[in-house]
């Protein structure tokens, strides 16, 4: 019961791990709760969800799975939970950052020994008038086995329903963001990409190296300087500008102004539906001011993170036909000035605007998608945040 | 004996789903993250908890330079150094300049205390991580005495965040979290009351009905929060104004002292605006 909930919730993406679920069942154990399912539902909120954005998708995923089920709330809490299964469990769903966290805590086997002892410690101590540990008589997990249908009951049959259910609210709803996107949204999602570094000339005083050395110096002063710290990350955003885009300028906008507030090293160029011999930075003047490609290439080092952000939506043959854009004539195919641009900086995402579900019926965002080695995101939240990740990933 | 549960305060309102994360976080010793609106009670929460259960308290206050080591301990050499040029007799003792943290504080206090660690989310993004360790493991060496420092007890500790920036995976997973929803009407009523026991009836719900339709007001770059609201009704209160004037045909009229519940003057101007907009449409 509580283990099908379990994978239900990572179903629905939220990113509940072992660790987690282990401290519920715990809580559990130690009585945090007395009885009733909201009291358990409040638990298991605080338990299991980190970030309010899921609250409204761990609301329906209880309500689906513990609908009806109120009076048996006691023997659904109460199953003994088998420690096989938790290892079936984990082998599901442990990430390489659990099982570290296990390996540092003696290993699996430590782990598992260790919350099998606690469990039976309270056991003892409550001489089977607990309820959350299977009590004499309380079927062992199989006697109902893992599927909710087999015991669900009629609502009718449930005393203590309330009219309407907490989870059932959906209070929560609008702290879903996976649709909106606003600039703050976006800010906290490039932060991800910080990384603090000092670089370049020693200008500010180190105050407390200073005192360290001249403490140790026996009081001959000995002044110690370190260079400014500053966000170091360097981002090159390119952004499509094609008609096409037009129905996506607000959140375009809404990306750019909080990468510039972000980024200290950020540069920015538009390009039109895909990247060609040529960009620009001014669009009222895209036909007059347009700079080399190439020399864009050569200005900036490898070391550059570069977001194309559009949403691939053209002709094929303005991918892989020299002159086939719709603008002018290009000597190259894009796809061969793409490639350019992946060999020179290596970490690279293309975001795109388009809802994530016609992307297959786009041959050209297909092609776009392949040509970024699969890194193509959704601009929204989620898909930024993936991106970002992505971009953080070693290449 | 100290009561073992907490229900909230007579001066705070703390919802179901609060004092369950609040009993959580205390049975089992991890930390609470208590995140939510600017002004909606999570400073105050940690003080009430420490207040309900009769602990001490101790708050560390988080800013953009702080550093988890400070929270152990930092070592004080200007000081030993100012002693040394005095020929100070101390100074041959390193342990007299090592100045404890509050969490070294909170280790080793008699009662189990209430630790607050206020606005996590200023510090770098590292500084969750970096106190990884010494919450987990509930000690931490001193090198220049060469000391371990084992905590008493766990204390109970509780982090707020403002999510200026995203806390790591590896912290959260040890904490229980709380997102203090904005309170609804019903609950609003009870926070103000717990403020202002002898507030006329009329005047707190026409004050809440004036608050909540601000508050919906759309495109408000910061909506006041329950902290404005408690100032307004100050307000209110001290110049003695009368309910009927918070009425009237409310999008005809501007709230008297709303300048206490709108800070920003775009909004203050977004906000005259629509209400003029409104009053040429119904002349
Ligand atoms: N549930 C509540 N019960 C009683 N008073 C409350 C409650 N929530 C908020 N308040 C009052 O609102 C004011 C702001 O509270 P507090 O400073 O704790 O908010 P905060 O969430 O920490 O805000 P910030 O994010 O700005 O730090 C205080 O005066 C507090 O008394
Ligand atoms: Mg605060």
């Amino acid at each position: 019961m509580m283990t099908d909930f379990f994978l239900k919730l990572r179903q629905a993406g939220i990113p509940v791990t072992l660790t987690e679920f282990l401290t519920l069942l715990e809580a559990l154990s130690q009585r945090v709760t007395a009885h009733s399912i909201e009291e358990f539902y409040y638990l298991a909120r605080a338990t299991l969800v980190k970030d309010e954005r899921y609250y409204d998708r761990f609301d329906q995923v209880f309500g689906s799975h513990f609908q009806g089920l109120e009076t048996l709330f006691d023997e659904i809490i109460g199953a003994r939970v088998p420690l096989e299964w938790l290892h079936k469990l984990a082998e599901l769903t442990l990430s390489e950052e659990d099982k570290q966290w296990i390996e540092s805590l003696g290993g699996w086997e430590k782990l598992m020994e260790t919350f099998a002892k606690r469990l039976t410690e309270q056991e003892g101590r409550h001489q089977g008038g607990n309820k959350w540990i299977g009590t004499a008589g309380t079927s062992p997990y199989g006697a109902y086995g893992y599927n909710p249908e087999g015991i669900r009951i009629g609502q009718e049959t449930s005393r203590h329903r309330r009219a309407v259910k907490v989870w059932d609210r959906r209070e929560f709803r609008n702290l879903d963001d996976t649709l909106e996107l606003g600039t703050r949204n976006i800010k906290i999602a490039l932060r991800r990409l910080r990384r603090f570094a000092r670089e370049g000339a020693a200008r500010e005083l180190d105050l407390d190296d200073t005192i360290r050395s001249t403490a140790r110096n026996a009081g001959w002063l000995e002044l110690k300087m370190v260079p400014e710290r500053h966000n170091a990350v360097k981002v090159l955003l390119f952004l499509d500008v094609g008609g096409s885009m037009d129905d996506h300028v607000r959140v375009c906008e809404e990306l750019f102004s909080a990468a510039r507030g972000e980024f200290k090293h950020l540069e920015y160029f538009y390009f039109h539906n895909m990247v060609y011999e040529g960009l620009w930075k001014d669009n009222r003047r895209r036909y007059t001011e347009k700079t080399a490609t190439l020399s864009v290439l050569n200005t900036f080092g490898h070391d550059y993170k570069l977001i194309l952000v559009g949403d691939a939506t053209m002709s094929p043959y303005e991918i892989t036909y020299p002159g086939g854009s719709v603008e002018h004539f290009n000597p190259e195919a894009g796809d061969v000035w793409l490639s350019r641009l992946l060999t020179a900086w290596p970490h690279a995402i293309w975001l795109n605007p388009q809802p994530q579900n016609r992307w297959s019926y786009i041959p050209s965002i297909q092609m776009v998608r392949e040509l970024m080695g699969e890194r193509m995101f959704p601009l929204t939240l989620e898909g930024l945040e993936q991106g970002i990740r992505a971009l953080q990933r070693a290449r | 004996m100290s009561e073992s549960r907490f229900r909230g305060t007579d001066r705070y309102v703390a919802t179901d789903d609060l004092m369950m994360a609040v009993n959580a976080a205390v049975t089992l010793g991890r930390p609470l993250l208590v995140k939510g609106e600017p002004g909606t009670g999570k400073t105050q929460l940690a003080e009430e908890v420490a207040l309900a259960l009769n602990r001490p308290f101790l708050q560390w206050h988080i800013k953009s330079t702080t550093k988890a080591q400070q929270g152990l301990y930092e070592y004080d050499a200007v000081s030993r150094l100012r002693d040394s040029q005095l020929g100070d007799a101390r100074v041959h003792d390193i342990g007299n300049y090592i100045v404890k943290g509050k969490l070294w504080e909170a280790f080793t206090t008699e009662i189990q205390p209430v630790l607050l660690i206020d606005e996590i989310d200023k510090a770098d993004i590292e500084f969750p991580n970096d106190l990884l360790h010494e919450l987990d493991r509930m000690e931490f060496f001193v090198y220049e005495t060469r000391q371990v420092v084992k905590a008493r007890h766990r204390p109970i500790i509780i982090i707020t965040s403002n999510n200026e920036k995203e806390l790591p995976d590896a912290f959260l997973r040890r904490c229980f979290f709380h997102y203090i929803r904005f309170p609804d009407k019903e609950t609003m009523e009870r926070i103000v009351n717990v403020h202002y026991p002898n507030l006329k009836k009329r005047l707190l719900s026409e004050a809440l009905e004036a608050f909540f339709e601000i508050r919906d007001v759309p495109g408000l770059k910061k909506r006041p929060s329950t902290s404005e609201l408690l100032d307004w009704i100050k307000l209110l209160v001290a110049e003695d104004i009368p309910p009927e004037a918070l009425r009237g045909d409310q999008r005809k009229l501007i709230p008297p002292l709303y300048g206490a519940l709108l800070k920003n003057e775009q909004d203050v101007h977004l906000f005259e605006r629509l209400l003029f907009m409104s009053r040429r449409k119904k002349d």
